[in-house]
């Protein structure tokens, strides 16, 4: 079977039917007007907002994590810091929800944090409760999607030449000026790139969401899985996967593009 | 006052006191570098006066540019103070030590046009946006740049890229420039025309101070007012560039600086008044520039190439006989080399007899005893 066949009928066909499903009722009859009700229709335009605004903050904060970290291993380097970056590759591997697992003996009700709290100041309720809201989900993503941000920056920060940040030390500037001006502009291809995969993994999450299960924090993803298995309203369902699918490739074309355009 | 540009063709009238430095000493005080307990820079006490070339010369690994690093604040003493002026600067930090620095790969900013990494260090001090326009176009007219400013890096060649590295460095009005293997990178060419242009920049800036480390004593020989010989993380000698080239106090300082052709000859008799003594090698007796050596003492007596005669006259009044064993020419030059009682002797002849004697011929060389020194045989340092 050539290899274009083969992918149309695992890849291409399935989506064809979810979008073909987006148009047709659960009888089979068209019905166009539903798509304009599901965009129109509260839940929709929750789980969109709180979709761009996890995945917004996710990526944002991965950058900045991911910078900070990239730049203290690569240019202040301890002992164990090639282990350490090492080690957080390794979070690559690892099932999203593992790391919403282990935020939750964490800083669950019943996790550690919340229990020493309790115990120590004897207090009547669990004191941090962060881990159930929008912050629980954007934190658990930041720790799980970092590594995508780190490896790249590491990549593009062991190929500035030090001479480079030796010559700017020497004509006087310190070491803000020099990440600022010498080293960020040479990481900027990585930063985009990195950021926009992030983006295009944050979007389509779902383990961490459903793991932590925050009361009224509804993304794209979950929605489809509530319409589609709990609910059983098929067409409602591929709507909102279309629309999802529409956002997926259109980030993962602006990925590609930047990356492409800057190298990475 | 006005200085010629530091252009290779056209000449240009620049303000020199506009981009001339501070002109600091630089004086390394028992300085010791090591890692762990590798110690690669021994007890090194050196100054370099304001508005010296300093070469650093001495092969791979012999603590040179070490030397230099610590100058820069990039690498810290274990022992020892390094200071630049009245300023102790061993614990500043590289920014705060006002130097300019060219390395080998120039180091320039890929992002940033040219004007603006030669604007980089004023900006970086805080200087105000008229100085910092008149600044970098004094230092690129300094290098005969200004037609580029506008470029980025990667649009220029290596020589090109290594005048702006200077202009970049000179902008800021260093107290002290350190020029690390600059040259290094470019091919033989072009270096030949940017010592010569580095050169001609320093004579256009008489007070900026110069610590240039290479491995290439023709660089050293042509821009250094003085040379230290590197070896094993010590100095192993150190003077001015003629005097060390001339009177090489060791065997090591006479073969790195130049070729040395080092006889081994017993002293007959002592210096006199003029400075002369007598040796002898085999039955010749020679007359050779001496130190304080002693009648009885053995010694090498250093002969330059260039300083050996195929012709008598009546300076070259030394004669040794040897054996022709290869001749090569090269244009512009032609090298022997022969066999003097088991020393060879390389010849670097401008002139040759028209009749070129055949390879096992004996013949006699000439070398007037102004051209030689005679240095200790054991001191292998």
């Amino acid at each position: 079977m050539p290899p274009a066949a083969l992918l149309a009928l695992l890849f291409f066909y399935p989506l064809a039917l979810i979008i073909r499903q987006a148009f047709l009722d659960d009888s089979g009859v068209a019905n166009a007007a539903e798509i304009i009700r599901v965009l129109h229709s509260r839940f929709f335009l929750n789980a969109l907002v709180n979709t761009v605004t996890i995945s917004v903050a996710a990526t944002a904060g991965c950058l900045i994590v991911g910078l900070v970290l990239a730049l203290i291993l690569a240019f202040v380097p301890f002992p164990g810091s090639g282990f350490i970056a090492r080690l957080i590759d390794t979070f690559i591997a690892l099932p999203t929800f593992l790391v919403t697992l282990a935020f939750t003996f964490l800083y669950g009700s019943a996790g550690m944090l919340n229990s020493g709290l309790m115990e120590t100041f004897s207090l009547p309720a669990p004191p941090v409760d962060f881990l159930y809201s929008t912050w629980g989900v954007v934190l658990a993503e930041v720790t799980v999607y970092t590594p995508f941000i780190l490896r790249p920056l590491l990549a593009a920060f062991s190929l500035v030449d030090r001479g480079q940040i030796e010559a700017a030390s020497v004509l006087g500037a310190r070491p803000l000026r020099i990440v600022r001006q010498v080293i960020l502009p040479a990481a900027v291809p990585a930063l985009i790139a990195g950021g926009s995969l992030c983006l295009l993994l944050t979007v389509n999450e779902f383990g961490i969401v459903l793991f932590i299960g925050a009361k009224g924090v509804i993304t794209l993803p979950l929605l489809i899985y509530g319409k589609a298995i709990q609910e059983s309203a098929y067409q409602v369902a591929c709507i909102i996967a279309t629309i999802n699918i529409a956002l997926s490739l259109g980030l993962f074309g602006l990925y590609r593009l930047a990356a492409g355009r800057l190298g990475a | 006052m006005s200085a010629a540009a530091f252009t290779g063709s056209g000449v240009t009238d620049i303000d020199a006191a506009k981009v001339r430095g501070a002109g600091s000493n630089v004086h390394f005080d028992k300085v010791v570098v090591a890692y762990g307990s590798h110690v690669v820079l021994h007890p090194l006490t050196l100054d370099i006066a304001p508005g010296e070339i300093l070469a650093m010369i001495g092969p791979s690994g012999s603590g040179k540019t070490t030397a230099l690093r610590a100058v820069a604040g990039f690498v810290r003493p274990a022992s020892g103070r390094i200071r630049i002026g009245a300023t102790d600067v061993t614990d500043l930090p590289p920014y705060e030590r006002g130097l300019g620095m060219v390395v080998q790969n120039y180091a320039l900013f890929p992002h940033m046009r040219v004007e603006d990494n030669v604007a980089f260090g004023l900006r970086a001090q805080g200087a105000d946006k008229a100085l910092i326009g008149e600044r970098v176009k004094d230092a690129l007219a300094t290098v005969g740049m200004s037609a580029y400013a506008r470029r980025y890096p990667r649009e220029l060649s290596g020589g090109q890229q290594q005048r702006v590295a200077i202009a970049r460095a000179l902008a800021v009005r260093p107290r002290v420039l350190l020029l690390d293997e600059p040259l290094s990178a470019l091919d033989a060419q072009i270096r030949r025309n940017m010592v010569e242009e580095i050169a001609r920049l320093h004579r256009s800036l008489p007070g900026l101070t110069i610590l240039y480390v290479t491995h290439d004593q023709t660089e050293a020989l042509t821009l250094a007012d003085k040379i230290a010989i590197m070896r094993d993380g010590r100095v192993c000698s150190h003077g001015p560039t003629t005097d060390l080239y001339r009177r090489p106090p060791n065997r090591f300082t006479a073969e790195f600086l130049g070729r040395a052709n080092l006889l081994p000859v017993t002293v007959a008799e002592a210096a006199g008044p003029k400075g002369f003594a007598t040796a002898r090698h085999g039955d010749a007796v020679l007359t050779g520039a001496a130190r304080d050596e002693k009648a009885g003492d053995k010694s090498l007596l250093c002969i330059r190439p260039q300083h050996l005669s195929l012709t008598a006259d009546s300076e070259h009044t030394n004669r040794i006989v040897g054996t022709l064993r290869e001749v090569h020419w090269q244009g512009e030059l032609t090298h022997l080399v022969l066999d003097v009682d088991g020393t060879p002797m390389r010849v670097s002849a401008t002139k040759l007899p028209v009749a070129l004697p055949e390879r096992g011929a004996s013949v006699p060389l000439f070398f007037s005893p102004a051209d030689t020194s005679l240095l200790p045989e054991d001191a292998g340092v």
